[in-house]
């Protein structure tokens, strides 16, 4: 049950952010699985309630509403464009019974293709005064800064792409790294493989429909990556300082600067960064105290991939955050099929914010 | 009140349990005729026996319905979320022993491990312009397993049973399913990953943690533990 004090400061927020010029939007409860499950696999799953009608096939309770805003925007062809919405989402909970299975969440969402830094500030800016008078701490990330960092390194593309697709499992980035790095040793089964001159004899039936093709060229994908030099341990070391960074922005920052001149592929990522620092600034917020973290953002969903935020209750780490937001401009490709369009998104959980204020 | 002891109400797993407490100096019976689901308990006063189907004991469980009860730790483990807060293991039972494993065509000399697998699955989404599919019927357990070790790209698809063949009939890629010996895998044509055990399940007794516990309920119960050697 979403209490009546939650629906009247879902109101005040979604007033705040058509005041702001965004166009309010509804989006169906029931949504296509299809289109999620292939977003996001099979952890969808575990997040979002999945039910199906003899007709439609499987559907699923509206996990967020940035799926059908992104689909709606990609017909509209609008730019830039503003959006807010208002609603209940639906999330399935494995772990922690004490979490709500459905809540509210307002969103404000910008598509805006000529001025992301500002677009990345003006959402940024428009979250934080939704929560003003709430105790929350914001923090702050940059999955672009990350990205750079890997599509710099001195190493195949096979091995970047490896590394590109596993940015949001830190677990599997490690284990890569490791193995790239030359860190850990070879498993015994691929060194047995690589040593066999016609490993396909006698493999067994072809059955399915990953053909004997595709065996061949993973094969000849894995003498090609046994034949390259491991990635060296002074870019394992950079990435490791990105990766543990945690610092106000403007510390960051110089630290980014630093890391550059050794690694120059960072430069246009760490000119975004300073750029939307300055935006962020312009629209008052505080970045001299605004925390940066470069690990943020790597756990949730794999959707985000620029800028980062959440706002978490002060002094309760253990709750989950009131607020959450950021750039998602590869999945506008994936959903535009190929036409991308920059992205920038926030939302708040109304609910959170009436508990917290009733404590202050 | 009782005790309310959840057996599986047929075949060699009933059997085997009943052998098992038998063997502790507790008679289980099948009362009525053959076709009735309904039991006695010789040997230990305040325990009833009440016989289910090995998969609806899970669920018992953790509702409270039964306060004891034998099945598979694997059914437990996908059925239940949080199963370590809903049942205990009292003691694992050492037969109807079955692991859950991963397995792929042999065909595939190049994935041999979870790390293969992963990259399989990329270069094969890629290719195919879908997931790769998995057969199973374990979907927490698999998923969860996948999650934890960083696999992607691939899709669950549920199978109820048949399960090896689904790679043969092309609805799968890959499978997920409970092998004892491996026999069946090898007949259709698949490998076990090195490093694809989810899970090595056997039968165990577990005591719900959500059940009304009496007093008089846990004297059962202490009694039981000490006949069993707990």
């Amino acid at each position: 049950m979403i209490p009546a004090a939650a629906r009247t400061e879902a109101a005040r927020l979604m007033d705040l952010f058509t005041a702001a010029g965004a166009v309010p939007v509804e989006a169906a409860i029931l949504q296509p699985a299809d289109i999620l499950l292939d977003l996001y696999g099979e952890d969808i799953r575990a997040r979002a309630y999945v039910t199906h009608d003899p007709l439609r096939g499987e559907m699923m309770l509206r996990p967020d509403f940035t799926v059908p805003v992104v689909q709606m925007h990609m017909e509209s062809r609008a730019d830039p464009a503003r959006y807010a919405y208002s609603g209940e989402v639906f999330r399935r909970q494995e772990v922690d019974e004490t979490r709500p299975a459905e809540y509210l969440q307002v969103g404000y969402e910008v598509f805006d293709g000529q001025t992301p830094a500002r677009a990345d500030a003006e959402v940024f800016a428009i979250i934080a005064k939704g929560l003003e008078g709430v105790a929350v701490r914001p923090a702050t990330g940059d999955i672009g800064i990350l990205t750079a960092a890997v599509q710099g390194l001195r190493t195949t593309d096979a091995r970047k792409a490896a590394l590109l697709r596993h940015i949001w499992r830190p677990r599997r980035f490690r284990a890569l790294l490791d193995r790239f790095g030359g860190r850990v040793p070879t498993p015994p089964s691929r060194l047995a493989l690589l040593s066999i001159d016609n490993p396909l004899i006698g493999a067994g039936p072809e059955i399915g429909l990953r053909g004997l093709d595709e065996v061949a060229a993973r094969i000849a994908a894995l003498h090609d990556d046994a034949a390259a030099p491991p990635i060296s341990a002074e870019e394992i070391d950079l990435l490791d300082a990105i990766l543990s960074l945690r610092e106000t922005m403007p510390h960051v920052l110089s630290e980014l600067r630093d890391i550059g001149v050794d690694m120059p592929a960072l430069s246009s990522a760490t000119a975004r960064l300073a750029e939307r620092m300055e935006a962020l600034s312009r629209q008052g917020v505080d970045v001299e105290h605004l925390e940066f973290e470069g690990n943020y953002g790597r756990t949730s969903l794999e959707y985000y991939d620029g800028f980062v935020f959440g706002f978490y209750p002060e002094g309760r780490p253990d709750l989950s955050p009131v607020a959450t937001g950021g750039r998602y401009d590869a999945l506008t490709r994936v959903l535009g099929q190929g036409r991308a369009v920059p992205a920038v998104g926030g939302v708040i959980r109304p609910e959170m914010v009436v508990a917290l204020r009733g404590q202050s | 009140m009782t005790v309310k002891l959840g057996v599986p109400s047929k075949g060699r797993l009933m059997e085997k349990t009943f052998d098992w407490f038998a063997d502790r100096g507790l008679r289980l019976t099948k009362t009525g005729s053959d076709r009735e689901y309904a039991g006695a308990v010789a040997g230990l006063d305040g325990l009833e026996l009440v016989l289910l189907s090995a998969g609806e004991i899970p669920r018992d469980l953790a509702l409270g319905r039964v306060h004891l009860g034998v099945t598979g730790s694997d059914l437990v483990r996908d059925k239940l979320a949080n199963w370590d807060q809903r049942v205990a293991e009292l003691a694992p039972m050492g037969f109807g022993g079955a692991d859950l494993v991963i397995a792929v065509p042999q065909m595939w000399v190049d994935v041999d491990t979870l790390d293969d697998l992963d990259a399989a699955a990329a270069a094969f989404r890629a290719r195919h312009g879908f997931r790769l599919r998995i057969a199973t019927k374990y979907h927490r357990l698999v998923r969860e397993f996948l999650r934890d070790n960083g696999v992607a790209d691939y899709a669950l698809v549920d199978s109820q049973g048949a399960t090896e063949g689904t790679v043969k009939n092309e609805t799968a890629e890959a499978v997920a399913d409970i092998t004892s010996t491996g026999e069946t895998l090898r007949a259709n044509g698949l490998k076990v990953l090195s490093d694809g055990l989810i899970h090595a399940s056997q039968a165990t007794l577990f005591k719900s943690r959500r059940a009304p516990w009496t007093d008089a309920d846990r004297a059962v119960l202490a009694r039981l533990e000490s006949l069993l050697g707990l």
